[in-house]
């Protein structure tokens, strides 16, 4: 469905996509995960036809993103970062609009804009002024919006960024839904890592460059086991102590201590009983993909909030 | 097909977003009656039967609306820089639809809203004491969606370069004005200086104004440019 060789953008001197290679099956949830600015966006707008690739090749749904262009985007569905809606125009033609710009036949089009809009739970507002929905509900008309045409393939750039947990659960019952009922491939991109476990595989990116690509359970095995936090008084002699007496490697973060180590559960009464420094507290937890990109890259992926970066992205979209 | 139908759906949001903006249509509309009626009788018994061979009001009435057609031409060319700010230009650049059919759906757009504005405004023409016929305003109406398909081309052509709506209005306010004063509408440009004779006949809305000027005023026994002495 997607298939991504050597592809690479540059702004100037920065190297926002480095040289990325992967594929995406039919049918999967494809995760991007990594920080602001990581390039995640960029990699949408050339898979989207937006931008256009430095060097490399992307073939979407058969078609090449650089020669092809209208059949890849009459193939893909896109939910932007930021909203696209015309907030003067009702929901029911915001919808119209797309299917008309995407030739989708009129007879159909009416069938597909109660299904749609059941989808996503906003019958009752098909012919309301778009000015007056919430975030949460210009965001699920925008996954519609997307859906009319019956893409293969949609894209989702950061489809929960900026809303409340509560409508964040619900688009991403949504989405599920959708790749369930319309077997569809689902690209997204995020930099919540609660939400990439949705994923089937993910792409860890850092600095333009896939780091790792495996399944969420798979890439969490990258990390040494489970977790262990400790915070102690003297955290230095606390340091020194463990990792002369059970010979594991420590990392300080946050004024805390943290081993990895496997069978956590087993080894906590051990550590307890061997121990002569004293301990305030201390945490045992399974790992998260938070854990995964801190390994991968030496950073944790929340360091970095929205920034310019931001505004960067729309230049680049709409510099084109 | 799909093109003409890309088209259309461009021309028909543009049209629809005009309808739904009262405050526009009613400050549009407010703008040019505003100019009649404070240069129509500020100037108009200084000037009267001067050098015009006719009613300071009604030569000022057809580049009134020239004057209209363009404003509201040019101003409706900033629905591009909107839809950027705003997003939804990333919503039509993605579509599979070309270049070209975006261009032509929103100058068409542009199009429609100013020359039924400005067919709005013949209904002042009885006040005046101006009788228009109904091939007039037949004729009327055709050239006004030639002048406003040349200043919305112009408009749009700088509304793909701004980023903002901000500087788009600055840079509207510095070329609209020396257009409208260069054009022939308020004064005659028989008796001006050199220097403006050349820039009025760069002006394109001067050629707007004297073409509604003809149609309008040809009937009446008076020289439609002013040139009497």
């Amino acid at each position: 469905m997607i298939e991504v060789k050597n592809l690479t953008k540059k702004f100037g001197v920065l190297i926002a996509v480095d040289n990325i290679s992967f594929s995406v099956r039919r049918g999967e949830i494809f995760g991007f995960l990594g920080p602001n600015g990581a390039g995640k966006s960029t990699t949408i707008s050339m898979l989207a036809t937006l931008l256009k690739p430095d060097s490399g090749q992307a073939i979407i749904n058969g078609f090449d993103v650089n020669l092809e262009r209208n059949q890849v985007r009459k193939s893909i569905g896109l939910v932007f970062q930021d909203s696209s809606l015309d907030d003067r125009l009702t929901a029911a033609e915001n919808l119209y609009f797309h299917a008309d710009l995407y030739g989708v036949d009129k007879k159909i089009f009416k069938e597909r804009l109660s299904e749609v809009l059941k989808l996503v739970d906003l019958c009752d507002r098909r012919d309301h002024i778009v000015k007056t929905f919430s975030g949460g509900m210009k965001r699920r008309l925008e996954i519609a919006r997307g859906l009319i045409h019956y893409p293969l393939v949609m894209f989702l750039d950061e489809p929960t960024i900026g809303l409340d947990p509560q409508t964040r659960f619900n688009i991403w019952e949504y989405v599920l839904k959708l790749r369930q009922e319309k077997n569809m491939t689902i690209f997204m991109t995020t930099h919540y890592l609660n939400e990439a476990e949705y994923c089937g595989r993910i792409a860890i990116i850092d600095q333009g460059k896939i780091v790792a690509l495996d399944t969420p359970a798979n890439l969490k095995k990258l990390v040494g086991g489970d977790i262990i936090t400790m915070a102690a008084v003297n955290l230095a002699k606390l340091k020194f102590e463990i990792e002369s007496k059970f010979n594991l490697k420590t990392k300080t973060q946050d004024a805390k201590l943290i081993i990895e180590t496997t069978d956590g559960d087993k080894f906590l009464p051990r550590l307890f009983n061997e121990l002569e420094e004293k301990i305030q507290s201390v945490e045992l937890r399974k790992p998260t993909l938070d854990d995964v990109f801190l390994n991968l890259t030496g950073k944790k992926i929340r360091a970095e909030e929205a920034s310019n970066k931001d505004i960067m992205k729309q230049t680049i979209v709409m510099g084109r | 097909m799909n093109e003409l139908r890309a088209i259309y759906t461009i021309w028909k949001r543009e049209s629809i977003r005009y309808v739904r903006d009262k405050a526009r249509i009613f400050s549009t509309l407010l703008q040019p009656l505003m100019f009649l009626v404070i240069f129509g009788a500020g100037l108009g018994s200084t000037l009267n039967k001067g050098n015009f061979g006719i009613d300071f009001i009604k030569f000022m009435y057809p580049g009134i609306i020239a004057m209209n057609v363009m404003g509201i031409a040019f101003f409706s060319t900033i629905s591009t820089v909107w839809d950027r700010e705003f997003g939804f230009l990333k919503e039509i650049l993605v579509a599979p639809i070309s270049r070209t059919s975006i261009v032509m759906g929103k100058i068409f757009g542009a199009v429609t809203v100013a020359s039924i504005q400005a067919l709005l405004l013949l209904v002042l023409a009885p006040f005046i004491g101006i009788q228009l016929h109904i091939l007039i305003i037949f004729k009327l109406f055709l050239f006004m969606i030639l002048l406003a398909l040349a200043i919305a081309g112009l408009g749009l052509l700088i509304a793909t370069l701004m980023k903002t709506t901000e500087s788009f209005g600055i840079i509207m306010q510095v070329l609209i004005f020396p257009m409208f004063f260069l054009s022939g509408a308020f004064f005659p440009l028989t008796n001006v200086p050199l220097w403006m004779t050349v820039l009025s006949r760069f002006n394109p809305l001067t050629y707007g104004v004297d073409g509604m000027r003809q149609i309008i005023l040809n009937g009446i026994p008076v020289d439609p440019m002013g040139y009497l002495e």
